[in-house]
């Protein structure tokens, strides 16, 4: 029988590093094809609402953005019983609710992954809204899709590379939350905020200061997310 | 310290030590509450501040009115849809565009799966840990557990000792790995909490069951609008159209299959309201017989634009009838008019908003949304407030008013106007409830003591689902009915073209949101957005001081409430969270620690 797997990439894509879990899920997905026992979501945002696919999984493959309190874009993996004390969470809202409540819900309820791998990469900024992953985070995705894969051979999950990969054109012309066109048509400081609030990052885990903007013509933000990705082509 | 009263009749004493939440937890958006605790614990004084800035009706600016729809929902992704309805029709009203019965019924089929979902997930996985505390669970005894749901909830078929035993083992596991999960951060030996081990335990249970259960209320908005959160919406009527024996195929979502699988949803909601959810609330509430504060504004002013018609644009078929009612006065039910600029007003004196003159209120057709954040008299730094000012400006959200008069929304505001206008559904909800918690608790009370409470607020809203799931069952049989008699048509497109449009109109839509009555205000000029304003349940509930002093229902709900403990405010959570704050939503960042950034510090 083939277990049922379920690869997740949660977090903001508003959010620069934040959204490094959805970004790492997007090019999996573009560049490799599963069978029927394989899902991957994007879990953005959703938090508790994601219990009932966490339950309906036997292994659980998560991808995130980790303060782990390591140096920017640190990649470090967990597995098992260790994974959720490594997801705690900075509870706001229900939309917050952190992924540790998510696997403690689905435990409560009686069902558990037997197998849980969390591919999490330490973020260098966060408080940039509408910013990309930072370089530094942004070179990991391609390591932790080959240490996804590692873990797939590892547990006999089927997978192939496509033969030629989905790029946003064959999702959709309007698909304008694929990274390289969400990145093209970011409007300039100028005409729109890309701070935080500074009365919500009271705590001292947050230091506040302004973004720091790549120049242009080297700017990370204009490498369309395949390029990390060339040796599959 | 200074010793005020308000003209709404708070008696506001800024003595005594002062407490300062940030952020209040379990919520939706952000928001930070400051109180003044005199010697004996009560609380003398209340600032609650809405720490975040929506903005969204700058970003509305210019757009297609079509879109607004699309745009506004995502204001939270919690109350879904209900922004969305209230776009299409502040556009359609501009337009003068009147839908088909088949959109007007699934439209009210959606808002009401809407408040039904809303309203079970707050109780059970907002709110519920403000009144249970899981670590009591684990000293519960099943068997007995059991009798109490046989006696409360007698038709849940989930009520076995075996039952209880196992979920009570699962969370045990929990607690005792020290990994608390969902239950972290809590003030589990506070003596604020008042449940016996196995009503507990109980509630636990349904935390569990009501999480499993969300998911399936939710599917009516994927048939109907396509997906969940954010389902779709159409100016004009609804993006599903019908074709009962079609396969879903060639663009006709819904057929005979898709609508009985709705009916299904229907059928748990109602059942899940009936056999658990009322009878917890009540169940729960009869221990805190003693703690019947917290009414505030709810004991007084409230409002609702009102809703659910039987009839589409007769606002004299409404089946929870809006209204105001000023100083508890509920022989005299005033008429709310969205459109008169005297009526709807918001003002910013404490609000980080910018007027050409501050000392007036604005309709929200000419309404400003101009930051203007000025912090310059609190105590601390620009991005460490140690204590806000509040005699200044201290809230991103503006201060509406009725006519100059501060009023409470929500579903208690709807409930207090509906059985006030002889509602008999309604009446008939809390004379049973009222009985129920007077046979549980050994009390002898009446209907207001009751409903005007932090307690009343939240059976509030559990009748209201309990009654919107009832009034679904009558949609969902008008929509058959409706079809059967040949009309499948679900959009009106004559004006869709903005060819078709006045050069300028202006639009208002009304909802019963989850939170409380909702209002988009639109201005549209040559095609285009020229002017956007949402006033949202939580502005009302949330509203800072205005010009005149009045204090808003959160800030007036804490007034006179004692606490336990100032360094663990239970009390001052659960009256908060009663009212379901929604400060709109945001995104989550990881600790490694899983530490919390809530803090509660006391001065």
């Amino acid at each position: 029988m083939n277990k049922k797997v379920l690869v997740l990439g949660i977090g903001n894509i508003l959010w620069a590093d934040e959204g490094f879990g959805v970004r790492t899920l997007e090019a999996l997905q573009s560049h490799y094809e599963f069978p029927d026992n394989v899902t991957l979501l994007d879990g953005g945002t959703q938090g508790v609402y994601l219990v009932q696919d966490v339950r309906d999984a036997d292994i659980l493959i998560v991808f995130d953005a980790i303060d782990y309190g390591l140096e920017p874009g640190m990649m470090k993996i967990i597995t098992n019983e260790d994974v959720p004390k490594f997801m705690g969470a900075k509870k706001v809202s229900l939309h917050q609710t952190g992924f540790q409540e998510v696997l403690a819900l689905a435990d409560m309820m009686g069902d558990y992954p037997e197998q849980i791998i969390l591919i999490g990469v330490q973020p260098e900024y966060i408080e940039d809204f509408g910013g990309s992953l930072r370089p530094v985070v942004k070179a990991q995705i391609q390591p932790a899709i080959d240490e996804a894969l590692k873990f797939m051979d590892a547990n006999s999950i089927q997978y192939n590379k496509r033969d030629a990969p989905i790029v946003p054109s064959d999702v959709s012309e309007d698909a304008i939350l694929t990274m390289d066109k969400y990145e093209q048509g970011r409007p300039s400081e100028e005409e729109a905020c890309r701070m935080g609030d500074d009365r919500i990052l009271t705590s001292e885990a947050f230091q506040v200061t302004t973004p720091e903007l790549a120049k242009v013509g080297d700017s990370p933000m204009q490498v369309e997310v395949d390029h990390h990705l060339e040796k599959y082509r | 310290m200074s010793v005020t009263t308000t003209p709404n009749g708070y008696k506001l004493d800024t003595g005594g030590q002062r407490v300062v939440i940030d952020p209040v937890t379990r919520i939706e958006g952000h928001m930070r509450c400051e109180v003044n605790v005199d010697s004996n614990n009560v609380i003398t004084n209340a600032v609650s501040t809405g720490t975040m800035w929506r903005g969204l009706e700058v970003i509305l600016k210019g757009r297609d009115p079509r879109d607004a729809w699309a745009f506004v929902e995502r204001i939270c992704g919690v109350c879904t849809g209900c922004h969305a309805l209230t776009s299409v029709r502040a556009v359609e009203d501009a337009l003068d565009i009147k839908i088909p019965t088949n959109a007007f019924l699934i439209r009210e089929m959606m808002a009401k799966t809407l408040q039904v979902h809303d309203h079970v997930v707050h109780f059970y996985h907002l709110h519920a840990l403000d009144w249970v505390n899981p670590v009591n669970a684990l000293k519960a005894d099943p068997k007995a557990t059991s009798k109490l749901q046989q006696l409360t909830g007698p038709k849940h078929p989930n009520s076995s000792p075996g039952y209880f035993r196992d979920v009570q083992t699962r969370i045990r596991k929990f607690i005792e790995s020290g990994q608390l999960g969902p239950f972290k951060n809590g003030y589990w030996d506070n003596p604020a909490y008042k449940l016996t081990p196995e009503a507990d335990l109980m509630a636990v249970t349904h935390y569990l069951e009501a999480l499993d259960l969300q998911k399936e209320f939710v599917k009516v908005h994927t048939v109907f609008g396509g997906k969940n959160p954010h389902p779709n919406y159409l100016v004009g009527g609804v993006p599903c159209a019908i074709n009962m024996d079609g396969d879903m195929s060639a663009g006709a979502p819904l057929n005979m299959e898709r609508l009985n699988f709705v009916k299904a949803r229907i059928d748990e909601m109602k059942a899940f309201n009936d056999n658990v959810y009322i009878p917890d609330v009540l169940a729960i509430a009869s221990f805190y017989k003693k703690q019947l504060w917290g009414g505030g504004l709810g004991a007084k002013s409230v409002m609702d634009y009102g809703a659910y018609p039987t009839v589409n644009y007769d606002k004299s078929t409404d089946q929870l009838p809006g209204g105001v009612i000023l100083d508890d006065n509920w022989d005299n039910v005033m008429e709310v008019d969205p459109r008169d600029p005297t009526h709807v007003q918001e003002f910013v004196n404490h609000s980080w908003y910018k007027y050409p003159d501050e000392s007036k209120g604005l309709h929200p057709w000419d309404g400003i949304t101009e930051p203007n954040y000025d912090v310059s008299s609190a105590k601390g730094t620009r991005t460490n407030i140690e204590e806000l000012d509040e005699n200044a400006k201290y809230s991103w959200i503006k201060a509406p008013r009725w006519k100059g008069h501060a009023v409470e929304v929500g579903p208690l505001s709807r409930y207090t106007l509906a059985y006030a206008q002889g509602v008999e559904y309604v009446q008939e909800q809390v004379h049973k409830s009222v009985a129920a918690f007077n046979a549980l608790a050994g009390t002898d009370l009446g209907a207001k003591p009751i409903l005007q409470s932090t307690t009343g607020r939240t059976l509030a809203r559990a009748l209201e689902s309990q009654y919107c799931s009832d009034m679904l069952v009558d949609d969902w049989n008008a929509l058959i009915a409706n079809i059967k008699a040949g009309d499948t048509a679900t959009a009106n497109m004559e004006k869709w073209d903005p060819s078709t449009w006045p050069k300028e109109c202006k639009g208002v839509g009304v909802t019963a949101a989850p939170r409380g009555g909702l209002g988009h205000w639109i201005r549209i000029k040559d095609g285009k957005i020229e002017n956007y304003q949402c006033v949202v349940p939580t502005t009302w509930n949330g509203s800072p001081r205005d010009p005149a002093g009045n204090i808003g229902a959160f800030e007036a709900c804490l007034i006179g409430t004692p606490v336990e403990r100032a360094e663990e405010p239970v009390e001052i959570l659960r009256n908060l969270h009663s009212f379901d704050p929604c400060l709109a939503c945001s995104t989550h960042v990881m600790s490694e620690e899983g530490e919390e950034i809530v803090s509660a510090k006391v001065r």
